[in-house]
């Protein structure tokens, strides 16, 4: 039957194909529409996730819903607390994280030596990337709210996050580091510019684009994260705003967690309403980073 | 230094010739090349240095933190008991403290999200690299990048809410209400998107001489990309895999959310079980006194998360390292 296929020949295995094109055609077209299935169960799995949580939540929301405080009446009960320890927490986990993210970035592009301790800290970066979340939370308890004694409060949550994002951080922005072209850098060099200017006033700018994207990603999954500042000392339910960095606090998905868990059907039906919140929010802050994607890399060119 | 005598020259020169680069950035160069520039740049390359080693110190504070707890644990419960009892009623009076029905919890969980996301992740990504034109990729690719940016917390709620009733008690109606099924679904749903998103970039990767010489000998598509691009691309490919599983292994939300909390010492994949992230979160939403065996417990539980997803992140690592083929 097959012309091409040798016995124990070297071509064994590569070139065994049959010669009758026909059957083999079809067979392509099978495994074709075979790909383009499973693509499309990715698709419809998005859509049945997005509709089932829609239909059940759409109806809780409304205005009322978004600035209501805590309650345990379900029809009373309101996001506001939720929304601004969710706020509290991103502002101080982006104050921590991305200056040392972005500068360990720098550091390791621009300035490391390629020694084995440059190579060791990489190899780390990469293996903290890869760290569950609920063990940032360990960590978080054990060093800030414990050791520290920072107690359960908004600045153990905000490093406990700090340091769950910044491996993403950092690999994002070296990634966006790596590609400007050398040339910029030669050219600053040669013209004198010391290693700190030709980071800052050359480099940096051009990179500008990859590392705000990454950073808002990654400031984006800090946002949706629940288990490790579950661990860390987030109050399931808070009916008190937050009022400084040394206060209790709960978060979107936490309090989204909290009345998943409860038994009465009302609230599983505000937890639906407050998943719509919570990826409002991050379809908003993923849109930024696509356009800011968007808008610079059709400025860019070289 | 040597370095900085040629700076110096070079930023002389700048002086008379046209200039065309960042303005801010000439008037920023300091033409004396004294020492107040060496050291303030001597200040920023330590505090630079210091960012990058940050990552050091925080494997250093979970390696401390995991192995001091979990040691103090270890004075009270033998690790013969831990790593091998097959009992586990941390919550109980007089608790066991066998760690096995976790890890297993956590492997049915893990094993089921294998079975949906590396078939259909893999398919994605052949499909994405080489079969769909560039217009139909610009719109799978971002709705694989939302699908991967949904928080744990909804898919959580969607197995419980919507699988589960929906689905699995659709086909069989004795189904708990918290079960290992709809959580390892959910789970596989969630890192899909990673696996194909990373297989594809390691099968574009793959020259396009490879396929065009193929092509070029009457391969079909299917054939070019069944028995060139996958095998070529392969280290990437199991790379992918093997990061996919340790994320599951290390998924918490979905399965504290739709896979219960209640430790099982055998299979069945349609019943409640608990794996190790969801006790750590299960003794964090009731009491817990620092110091207490209880307490010392979940980092026991927690350094054993850490050294599986340790190992199978290194061992991705090294796969990527080792068997890439390297192409002109």
């Amino acid at each position: 039957m097959s012309v091409l296929s040798t016995p124990g020949g070297v071509v064994r295995g590569h070139l065994r194909s049959s010669p009758n094109v026909k059957r083999r055609k079809v067979r392509g077209e099978i495994v074709r529409i075979l790909y383009i299935g499973a693509t499309v169960s990715a698709v419809v799995a998005l859509v049945v996730l997005l509709t089932s949580i829609w239909t059940r939540g759409a109806s809780g929301l409304d205005w009322a819903f978004v600035i209501n405080m805590a309650s345990s009446r379900a029809e009373r009960a309101g996001l506001q607390t939720a929304l601004l320890g969710s706020l509290w927490i991103i502002a101080f986990t982006a104050l921590f994280a991305i200056p040392v993210g972005i500068g360990a970035a720098i550091y390791l592009e621009e300035y490391a030596p390629r020694t084995w301790w440059t190579g060791i800290l990489q190899t780390n970066i990469s293996n903290l990337a890869g760290v569950p979340s609920v063990v940032y939370g360990l960590l978080g308890l054990g060093i800030f709210a414990e050791i520290l004694a920072l107690g359960r409060t908004i600045i153990t949550g905000a490093l406990t996050m700090a340091l769950l994002i910044l491996p993403i951080i950092i690999i994002s922005s070296q990634e966006a580091i790596r590609a400007v072209p050398l040339s910029l850098r030669q050219g600053a060099f040669a013209l004198g510019a010391t290693p700190w200017q030709v980071a800052r006033h050359h480099v940096l700018p051009a990179a500008m684009p990859g590392i705000l994207t990454g950073t808002i990603l990654a400031l984006s999954r800090a946002v949706g994260e629940t288990a490790p500042l579950l661990v860390a000392g987030a109050t399931g339910y808070a009916n008190f705003n937050p009022s400084g960095i040394f206060d209790g606090y709960t978060v979107l998905p936490i309090q989204i967690f909290n009345w998943t868990g409860r038994p009465q059907d009302e609230f599983r039906e505000i937890a639906a309403a407050g998943i719509i919140v919570l990826m409002i929010v991050l379809l908003s802050m993923n849109s930024v980073a696509i356009f800011l994607r968007y808008r610079f890399s059709k400025r860019m060119r070289w | 230094m040597a370095r900085d005598r040629l700076f110096d020259q070079a930023a002389n020169v700048v002086q008379a010739g046209p200039i065309t680069t960042n303005e801010r950035a000439i008037r920023d160069i300091d033409l004396s090349g004294g020492r107040h520039r060496r050291t303030s740049e001597r200040i920023i390359q330590t505090l630079l240095f210091l960012c990058g080693s940050l990552s050091i110190v925080t494997t250093i504070g979970i390696v401390i933190i995991l192995v001091g707890e979990a040691g103090a644990f270890f004075v009270d419960v033998s690790p013969r008991e831990f790593f091998f009892g097959t009992k586990w009623t941390a919550l109980f009076r007089d608790p066991s403290w066998g760690v096995l029905p976790l890890v297993l919890g956590t492997l049915t969980v893990t094993v089921i999200a294998m079975f949906v996301a590396l078939p259909i992740g893999l398919m994605c990504a052949i499909y994405l690299s080489e079969y769909a034109r560039d217009s139909t990729r610009a719109i799978l690719k971002p709705v694989l990048e939302l699908l991967a940016g949904v928080p744990t917390i909804v898919y959580g709620y969607f197995a419980l809410t919507f699988l589960t009733p929906n689905v699995l008690r659709a086909i069989n109606p004795d189904t708990n209400i918290f079960n290992a099924m709809a959580a390892g679904i959910a789970v596989g749903i969630m890192i899909l998107p990673m696996v194909a998103s990373l297989s594809e970039d390691a099968m574009r990767a793959v020259p396009s001489s490879l396929r065009e010489g193929a092509y070029a000998l009457g391969a079909t598509k299917m054939e070019v990309s069944g028995r060139i691009i996958l095998p070529a691309a392969l280290s990437g490919v199991v790379a992918s895999f093997i990061l996919a599983i340790s994320r599951a292994v290390g998924e918490t939300m979905i399965i504290v959310v739709a896979a219960g909390n209640r430790p099982q010492w055998g299979l069945n994949v349609l019943d409640e079980v608990q794996a190790m992230t969801s006790y750590v979160v299960q003794v964090f939403t009731g009491d817990v006194v620092r110091g207490s065996t209880r307490y010392q417990s979940l980092f026991a539980v927690g350094l054993t998360l850490f050294l599986m997803t340790l190992v199978l992140n290194i061992i991705s690592q090294k796969i990527v390292s080792r068997f890439r083929e390297v192409y002109q």
